[in-house]
């Protein structure tokens, strides 16, 4: 082979690694920051978020992983993203509506709530018909080893928060629960649970997650939705004013 | 008749050696008194202090043979020079027993020295902080007792359990209570057991100067003890999934009555609101796939979980 078709060749080469890098960072990387932030304003120093977590999602690539979506304040349209923005030095009204089934905490500990207002949240459970069999229970602690009903958690680790999230009744909601997303309260068990944590005086991006085994064919329970933006974790975005 | 003698070869080892000494002596003191109190991990417990003695007479042993070499190395370069025009050559080279066998002496020395130093400073701070298994064979001096009291020497034991991704602390001498953030008493051994609830992680208390591997189902032991009052931060320093870089937290060292006060308040907290009930019976490794409160094996049990809810083991299967 010549010099020339030798040089043009390892050119080729080199354009082709190239090209392979640009893609995999536009994929992955481009991808993963296409998720969309939903923001919340605050009103009197406090901001409503609402959250549901879901046993399955609309994604096209990944349909059967449990996911998280966000209700946008304005439209009340659930995005499916975990990228949310508040204000800082701002009392957060956090409520999430919990379609997924339940899955035994790995550690226990984790069912003690911590870094809510007043260490505690408030539940409510219904069944698919509406009925409500858990009213408005406040409480410190959602054991999910004594009967099962913890879905998921919301964790903000550096912010000290770190809420179990319920589930339907387990034996109550067997076999029943929402099987499209996002979720709707008409026809399908969830629980309802309210609680509300203050934002920090300084703005800052803040990690959130789920600390419950919830990724299914993944080893113990922590790949795919547990370890990818939009599904089980995200991202607190404070805001200074 | 003349003859040309050839000029006296100066004394290099004496021109080598004199500065040697001085150079070297000037840095292991500058290393000693000005470096050493700013080495990490710092002074904050037994084990960071064994760590920075040790990193200094390390660097207290390297310099003088790192400026050995580089000062022969410029020496060679000055004095042996070929000059300019000289397209004569060099002088056959001999073998030098004196010089080969004060390398070989030297080099000898060094090694055999780090070798003791290295093991006399594992043995005597009982594991220098890392981890040595569920059996460890270097023990820190203290007394094992079923209730850690201030002043009373007691050893105090602390859990270190690591799951993706944080870190809790399990204090069995204060009822089995579980905490987030670590605390721990000033001037008292601390005998850390390190375990994982699902992958391999690793406990770095990088202010105290332990570090000791978290694998699920095993119980590593270290040793340490806080030598002063400050904060630690606590770091995961095995890749274990997409939060690892967030894997830490931070504790605090305070006094004895302090951390007996915090401890007892935690524990009565958790006793009250049922989160001691809640947690399971205090063990040295945890199989997470064993629910004891609902009595049975929940991997066998899906079904009581709900069609979504089901506990994945480590066996699950891993999608492609």
């Amino acid at each position: 082979m010549s010099v020339p078709a030798r040089a043009a060749a390892l050119l080729v080469a080199v354009a082709a690694v190239v090209a392979l890098g640009v893609f995999v960072a536009v994929y992955y990387i481009g991808g993963a920051s296409a998720l969309p932030t939903v923001h919340f304003a605050a009103s009197g120093g406090q901001a409503n978020v609402v959250l549901q977590e879901d046993p399955q999602n609309n994604s096209a690539t990944r349909p059967d992983w449990v996911s998280y979506y966000v209700q946008d304040p304005s439209s009340k349209q659930w995005i499916h993203t975990t990228l949310f923005s508040v204000p800082a030095n701002t009392k957060v009204n956090m409520t999430i509506y919990g379609f997924d089934g339940c899955t035994p905490l790995r550690n226990n500990f984790w069912g003690q709530v911590q870094g809510t207002i007043g260490g505690t949240v408030t539940v409510s459970q219904f069944d698919q018909h509406g009925k409500e069999y858990v009213t408005n229970d406040t409480t410190s602690l959602i054991n999910s080893w004594s009967d099962c009903n913890v879905g998921h958690t919301f964790a903000i680790p550096s912010l000290g928060v770190f809420v179990p999230v319920a589930s339907p009744n387990a034996k109550l909601s067997a076999n029943n629960l929402c099987s499209s997303s996002p979720c709707t309260t008409s026809g399908n068990p969830y629980s309802l649970e309210t609680f509300s944590f203050m934002t920090p005086a300084q703005g800052g991006v803040f990690r959130w997650q789920c600390l419950i085994p919830c990724g299914g064919g993944y080893i113990d329970g922590n790949g795919g939705p547990m370890q990818t933006l939009g599904y089980m974790t995200g991202f607190m975005d404070v805001t200074s004013a | 008749m003349t003859s040309t003698e050839p000029a006296a070869e100066p004394r290099h080892g004496l021109r080598l050696l004199v500065p040697w000494l001085v150079i070297s002596l000037a840095v292991d003191l500058i290393i000693w008194f000005v470096w050493k109190p700013h080495l990490p991990p710092g002074d904050l417990s037994s084990s960071a202090q064994h760590q920075q003695f040790d990193i200094a007479v390390l660097a207290v042993s390297g310099a003088p043979v790192l400026i050995g070499v580089v000062g022969y190395f410029i020496y060679a370069i000055v004095v042996w020079r070929a000059r300019p025009g000289d397209d004569s050559d060099g002088a056959p080279i001999h073998g030098n027993t004196k010089v080969q066998a004060t390398w070989i002496i030297g080099t000898s020395a060094i090694v055999l020295w780090l070798a003791v130093f290295g093991t006399v400073e594992l043995i005597g701070p009982a594991g220098a902080g890392a981890g040595e298994g569920p059996s460890p064979i270097w023990q820190l001096a203290g007394k094992q007792t079923a209730v850690w009291t201030p002043g009373a020497g007691d050893m105090l034991q602390v859990q270190v359990i690591g799951q993706q991704w944080a870190w809790t602390y399990r204090y069995p001498q204060f009822g089995g209570m579980e905490s987030s953030q670590l605390y721990l008493p000033v001037d008292t051994p601390v005998e850390f057991h390190v375990t994982s609830l699902d992958v391999i992680h690793e406990f770095w208390a990088y202010q105290l100067g332990v570090k000791a591997d978290a694998n699920p189902g095993v119980d590593n032991v270290a040793y340490t003890e806080p030598k002063a009052m400050g904060s630690v931060t606590v770091r995961c320093n095995e890749l274990c999934g997409i939060w690892h870089g967030a894997m830490f937290n931070y504790g605090e060292v305070t006094t004895q009555y302090a951390f007996e006060a915090w401890a007892t308040g935690v524990q009565a907290k958790e006793a009250a609101n049922g989160v001691l009930a809640a947690l399971p019976a205090y063990a040295l490794t945890y199989d997470p796939t064993v629910i004891p409160q609902l009595g049975e094996n929940l991997v066998k049990v899906d079904s009581i979980t709900g069609a979504a809810g089901y506990y994945y083991p480590p066996t699950d299967p891993v999608q492609p």
